[in-house]
C-alpha cells in the first residue's frame, strides 16, 4: 500500500498520521515531510503509526532523525503505536527505550508540551 | 523442491516487489501464517541493506534473491559488495541510538541488523563462494499440509 502523510494540530500538538508502507523507498517521503514541519515551526510532533502496515529500519531511521531534529529545537517527539507488530519492532531494536511511545493519540497531545519526555509510557 | 529466483536492479523501489514475492512463495512453502510478517521484514531488511551497499561502492549488478523449500524455507539474498563492507555488523546498544554523532546510515544498518538478528532464528552472514559479495541466508521452518 502507498504511503500516506497527512497533518493535523491538535492543542500544541502537531499530529503527522502516516498509513501503508514505510520502507527504504517510501521514508525518504516521511523525512521530507518531518523536515517540513520542524521548519515550519512545529515544536511538538506526535506520529500516529494507527495505519502503517510495514516499517523498515530506514523508516526507524528517520523517525530518530526527527526526534534528535526536535532535541535540538527544544522540543517533543512522540510516537502512537498500539499494534503489537510493530511494537515488536521497537522492542528488538531496543528503540523502545528512545521513544515515547503512546497508546493514543489523547495521551499523546495529553503530555505537558513544555516539559522533555524521556520516559516512555509504554513497551 | 521448487526454487524461485528473483534478480533486481539495486534500486529502492524493487525492494517491496522483492518482499511480496518472499512472502507469496513462503505461503505456498508452507511457513505459518503467524510468521509471514517477520519473513516479510526480514527479507525487506536483506535486500535493503543489499541495495545501500551496491549503491555505496557504484555497483550496478543485480541483487539475487533465491528462495527454495527444501525441507525448510530458506531465503539467500546476495550482494556484490566488497566483504570489508559486512564487517563490523552488530546491534547498536540503546544509549547510542539516538546518539548525536551516530550517523543515519549507521543507525539504519545498525537498527536493520538488529531486525534481522531478532527476526530470523537461523541466520548466516558469509562471503559468497567465487567473486566478491556477501550471501545472507535465512531459514524458516515449515508445515507441510
Amino acid at each position: 500500500m502507498e504511503l500516506s502523510l497527512t497533518s493535523r494540530t491538535v492543542g500544541e500538538h502537531t499530529v503527522l498520521d502516516v498509513g501503508g508502507e514505510v520502507d527504504v523507498y517510501t521514508a525518504p517521503r516521511l523525512r521530507e515531510r518531518l523536515v517540513e514541519l520542524v521548519d515550519g515551526g512545529s515544536r511538538h510532533v506526535v506520529v500516529d503509526l494507527g495505519r502503517v502496515d510495514f516499517l523498515d529500519s530506514t523508516g526507524l531511521g528517520v523517525l530518530v532523525g526527527a526526534l534528535k531534529r526536535l532535541r535540538a529545537a527544544s522540543g517533543t517527539f512522540g510516537l502512537v503505536c498500539s499494534k503489537e507488530p510493530l511494537l515488536k519492532i521497537f522492542r528488538i531494536t531496543a528503540l523502545d527505550q528512545v521513544f515515547p511511545i503512546y497508546p493514543s493519540i489523547e495521551a499523546a497531545t495529553s503530555t505537558a508540551s513544555g516539559e522533555r519526555d524521556d520516559t516512555p509510557p509504554t513497551a | 523442491m521448487a526454487t524461485v529466483r528473483l534478480s533486481f536492479s539495486p534500486a529502492p523501489v524493487h525492494v517491496r516487489t522483492a518482499r511480496l514475492v518472499g512472502v507469496a512463495v513462503a505461503r505456498r512453502a508452507g511457513v505459518a501464517e503467524d510468521l509471514l510478517d517477520e519473513v516479510r521484514l526480514a527479507i525487506g531488511e536483506a535486500c535493503t541493506r543489499a541495495v545501500a551497499l551496491h549503491n555505496q561502492y557504484n555497483l550496478p549488478d543485480l541483487v539475487m534473491v533465491e528462495m527454495s523449500d527444501a525441507d525448510s524455507y530458506t531465503v539467500r539474498v546476495i550482494d556484490r559488495a566488497p566483504i570489508e563492507a559486512s564487517i563490523g555488523l552488530t546491534k547498536l546498544p540503546p544509549d547510542e541510538l539516538a546518539d548525536e554523532s551516530l550517523t543515519d546510515e549507521a543507525l539504519t544498518t545498525g537498527v536493520g541488523f538488529a531486525l534481522l538478528a531478532g527476526f530470523v532464528d537461523d541466520l548466516q552472514v558469509r562471503p559468497v563462494e567465487e567473486g566478491a559479495g556477501t550471501e545472507v541466508r535465512m531459514v524458516w521452518p515449515v508445515h507441510r499440509r
